[in-house]
């Protein structure tokens, strides 16, 4: 545990020296919930849920930028082989990636959710709210830091990713967006059944890139 | 003996990179492998260290079959690439503490500090490596790879950007380690250094072995003809 700790640690403090994501990051965020809070007319019925999915594109498109070069910047400097070479497993590293990355979108989202609350008046600081971004957010990283080790050594790993990340998101994003829907129309009778599909999917996705991280990053 | 390998192949697609290399050495003791470019030493320092899985032959190092027990492997040795495993955003002591917990280091700030000391870091020990210069960068490299005291060293033309004190404190590094009962391997294209500091020299030309021999009746006239004699890797079907 404390090498994964140690692993997030290290990845944190040079993003706070550098600055080279989570800035990208919240200002992409910040420019599709304000963009689409125009789009979208907030007293029309049915804002709940377009408000839901609203939310849950920033959050979608913003962690890319972030997961993407997780590994790859690792594999650009070297350090990649730094990091193999430590006596830690595959599932180790991942999970220290994971962690960064999911640390990454929870300060973004910390930023972001009060102006999409305040914007789109819906209440996503409700606490199932946040359990229930928390929970997408962690699927995303899952899936995404996978599949950045997958595309980090292609030419064409911007255009990669998305590509094979998108099409294994949709029921995590189904999921988290109606469930989020749901909790903004107040109607919490089916929210559950969501929920646990998040959850189970959240589950299978990190416990299948834990175990098989170690053989798409080493040689 | 430390590595063991036998019969040792290594393909890139149809690129032969090295063929049925046999290499065996054991601790107290630096060996240099030397080859004109393409030769196959980084590909084998490569193997050496479990970052390449060979395709044919058997490696075995600390007599267990090293990529099956692989991580037993990395936490005995040190590895000096070509390019430095160190962030430019973290200070100097920053980077060794972070590989000193990778590598579960009880102490990992004393551990780091006195690596630094050991590379004449120490007063650089608060500064970002990104402030550092090219030689500064492997020293500090060389730190990171002795930090858990290994008993193999691995090293891929480790004396590149040093200067001459610099090259001074790599050679004592290596004699330090084999006096400690270590086994140092490293590549360079300096033969006058690859003569001083090794004890035993390793000529590979076109991913075989074509020479080894002892340091002591090596010359720089005798390996610049064996490397040069070498022909380069070709492509087979």
């Amino acid at each position: 545990m404390s090498r994964v700790i140690a692993l997030i640690w290290k990845d944190l403090l040079i993003e706070a020296r550098s600055r080279q994501f989570i800035g990208a990051m919240l200002a992409f965020t910040l420019i599709v919930i304000v963009t689409l809070n125009f789009a979208f007319d907030l007293i029309r019925e049915g804002r709940e849920m377009n408000g839901a999915g609203a939310l849950w594109v920033a959050i979608l498109f913003s962690g890319l930028i972030g997961i993407g070069r997780s590994i790859a910047v690792e594999r650009d400097r070297g350090t990649l082989d730094g990091l193999i070479l430590t006596p830690i497993d595959g599932g180790t590293l991942f999970l220290g990636k994971f962690g960064a990355s999911l640390a990454s979108i929870i300060v973004v989202e910390i930023v972001a959710l009060p102006v999409f609350a305040a914007l789109y008046d819906l209440p996503a600081l409700d606490p199932l709210v946040l359990g229930i971004v928390l929970a997408g957010s962690a699927g995303l990283a899952g899936l995404g830091t996978l599949f950045s080790a997958v595309t980090s050594g292609g030419r064409s790993r911007e255009v990669l990713l998305p590509l094979l990340l998108f099409p294994l998101m949709i029921p995590v994003l189904i999921a988290a967006v109606r469930a989020t829907g749901e909790v903004f129309q107040g109607d919490r009778d089916d929210i559950l059944r969501w929920i646990n599909l998040l959850i189970g999917f959240d589950a299978i996705f990190i416990v299948l890139a834990y175990l098989g991280f170690g053989f798409l990053i080493e040689d | 003996m430390i590595v063991e390998m036998h019969g040792v192949s290594k393909r890139y697609g149809r690129q032969a990179a090295l063929r049925s290399v046999d290499f065996q050495a054991d601790g107290g003791s630096v060996v240099a492998l030397l080859g004109a470019n393409g030769a196959g030493k980084t590909t084998l320092l490569r193997i050496l260290a479990t970052l390449t899985q060979p395709n044919r032959g058997s490696y075995r190092a600390f007599g267990v079959n090293a990529w099956e027990h692989r991580q037993e492997v990395r936490a005995r040795l040190g590895y000096v690439g070509h390019r430095p495993f160190v962030y430019p955003e973290l200070t100097c002591l920053e980077n060794l503490i972070f590989y000193g917990r990778m590598f579960g280091l009880e102490r990992p700030e004393d551990a780091g500090a006195a690596a630094l000391e050991n590379v004449g870091l120490a007063e650089r020990a608060d500064r970002p490596a990104a402030s550092l210069s090219r030689g500064l960068l492997q020293r500090l490299d060389l730190a990171r790879a002795t930090l858990h005291a290994p008993a193999l060293l691995v090293l891929d033309e480790p004396d590149t950007g040093l200067d001459s004190p610099g090259r001074q404190l790599l050679r004592s590094i290596m004699r330090q380690h084999a006096a400690n009962g270590g086994l140092a391997v490293f590549t360079s294209h300096a033969l006058e250094f690859a003569i001083d500091t090794s004890d035993r020299i390793v000529t590979l030309a076109g991913g075989e072995v074509v020479d080894d021999r002892a340091s002591a009746a090596a010359t720089i006239a005798t390996l610049e003809t064996t490397i040069s004699r070498a022909a380069p890797v070709e492509a087979s079907a």
